[in-house]
């Protein structure tokens, strides 16, 4: 019922992403089962290159579910069914000879829990260079600085970086852990409720570490905090239900939605 | 939107709103009740009149105010968004456009000056009362329209504004004939003028007021629009 309903909608999202030619992302009528539950139904979103697109909704309405549909994370899962496209670059991520390692390296992830290795702090951002083969110790050192750099933490530890990672505060965690993120490169950065377990002001450190980030990348942000949504993000999804109600512009969204739904969640009128 | 929306969660960001809501609707009748007493402090040249409504223009100040510190804590605190924040810049608006027709109010009072009455023709006073009429009638409607978020009532307000406009240009009209006419009469037909003026600024006021209850209701800025435009399709 609802999914026929918001079919227009979606529909109009697609139309609407024709006129950018600036798309990175494009997911097209995804639909994802767990077990026999239908957890996201028929969802159509764009992601803008070098811009923050953020999915809001209430626990459990699938934005994580979606997020995780970017760098194939649900495959880890065999319970889980995915029916859809997921066009990266113009690339079907779903395709039998995607490579799903080279796959993840294109799309970093951040979790909610920062969760640094029990190692060094430069260990940890050299972990993924070293996967790759990186053993060259000055290429190594200059890469680190500078995934480092762009995460806004070099200067909090340059003077320690053969220090345990676990020594650092939690926001200065979230940050290594994005700075491991991008010490191997990616282009897309999906950060799943990356503020959600810190202080005001490593929080908004963190706010101002994605707004310089998107200089260089497409970041698409999963979180509870609507203000946040709101101050960090170009565009915005709402989800309820397993289904994405309505994708506008930020500055649109939180002034003039054009769904109830929307509005009733935005206002604190939900539920 | 109160009314076209179920509650908040928050009962408390409910209250607040509401009482936000009653506050602009008194000090939209306080105002209504000063601009009354001023157009007849006006006709009839009652100077004690005038004086009560310059007094009483202190009241309307004074609930601006309070309006506006109460919309700036629920902006502080609650971060309103969407038909909240709309309704909090509508009010801001609103309030303040309602302050300065406490002022026109206040001017068309001070016009009871007795020298108009005697130089100037009787039937110029009926043309003002019928002025005064409209004017009173469009801030009538349009506090009328705010109180339900009725968007097509506030659209009447708005169109209402053009016969406001017609009234105001035949009487400056009179008003130049009557000084070419007689010398003597200048001194009358400026203050006739100026009370003239005054009301037409509350009828644009009101009209402002008319496109912030669209904005509030539609999330449309339909300011500088031609009328026959605010209701086309995009």
């Amino acid at each position: 019922m609802h999914a026929k309903k918001h079919n227009g909608e979606q529909q109009q999202a697609s139309l609407l992403q024709a006129e950018h030619d600036d798309v990175v992302v494009n997911i097209r009528d995804l639909s994802v089962w767990y077990r026999q539950r239908q957890v996201l139904h028929d969802v159509n979103l764009y992601l803008r290159e070098r811009h923050v697109t953020a999915l809001i909704g209430p626990s459990g309405c699938g934005k994580s579910t979606l997020l995780r549909c970017l760098n194939r994370l649900n495959d880890l899962d065999e319970r889980c069914r995915i029916n859809g496209e997921v066009m990266i670059n113009g690339r079907d991520i779903y395709a039998p000879d995607e490579d799903v390692v080279s796959l993840r390296r294109e799309v970093g992830m951040v979790f909610q829990r920062p969760n640094p290795f029990p190692k060094s702090i430069f260990d940890n951002v050299a972990y993924g260079l070293r996967l790759l083969g990186m053993t060259a110790r000055v290429e190594l050192q200059e890469q680190v600085r500078q995934a480092l750099q762009a995460a806004a933490l070099w200067d909090e530890v340059r003077d320690r970086l053969h220090n345990s990672a676990l020594e650092l505060s939690s926001g200065q965690q979230q940050r290594l852990v994005i700075a491991r993120a991008l010490a191997v490169q990616p282009k897309i950065l999906l950060l799943d409720e990356p503020a959600s377990n810190l202080d005001p002001i490593s929080m908004l450190k963190l706010e101002e570490l994605i707004a310089s980030l998107k200089i260089d990348y497409t970041i698409l942000i999963v979180t509870h905090n609507m203000q946040q949504a709101a101050r960090v993000s170009d565009f915005t999804a709402f989800m309820d239900g397993g289904e994405l109600v309505e994708f506008s512009a930020t500055g649109e969204l939180f002034t003039t939605p054009k769904q109830r739904r929307t509005e009733d969640y935005i206002t604190g009128r939900y539920g | 939107m109160q009314n076209r929306h179920s509650q908040h969660i928050s009962r408390e960001f409910n209250d607040e709103l509401e009482t936000i809501r009653s506050q602009v609707l008194r000090m939209g009748g306080l105002l209504e009740t000063q601009l009354d007493k001023a157009i007849r402090a006006m006709l009839d040249n009652d100077q004690a009149l005038a004086a009560e409504v310059k007094r009483g223009d202190a009241g309307i100040n004074r609930m601006e105010m309070e309006i506006d510190a109460a919309c700036i804590d629920v902006v502080a605190r609650r971060q309103p968004a969407a038909s909240d924040l709309r309704f909090i810049i509508g009010v801001f608006k609103t309030i303040a456009d309602l302050e300065r027709m406490g002022d026109e109010s206040k001017r068309v009072a001070k016009m009871s000056a007795a020298e108009r009455a005697s130089v100037l023709p009787v039937e110029i006073n009926a043309e003002l009362r019928h002025m005064g009429e409209l004017v009173q009638g469009m801030l009538h409607d349009v506090l009328d329209a705010f109180a339900r978020l009725d968007d097509q009532a506030a659209l009447a307000v708005a169109r209402q504004d053009e016969r406001v406009d017609a009234k105001y240009k035949l009487i400056t009209t009179e008003a130049m004939r009557f000084m070419a006419e007689d010398p003597a009469s200048v001194q009358a037909a400026m203050s006739l003028m100026w009370a003239a003026r005054a009301l037409e600024r509350i009828g644009d006021r009101s009209q402002n007021i008319a496109e912030h209850v669209i904005y509030l209701v539609h999330g449309r800025d339909v300011r500088h629009l031609p009328l026959d435009d605010l209701f086309n399709p995009q």
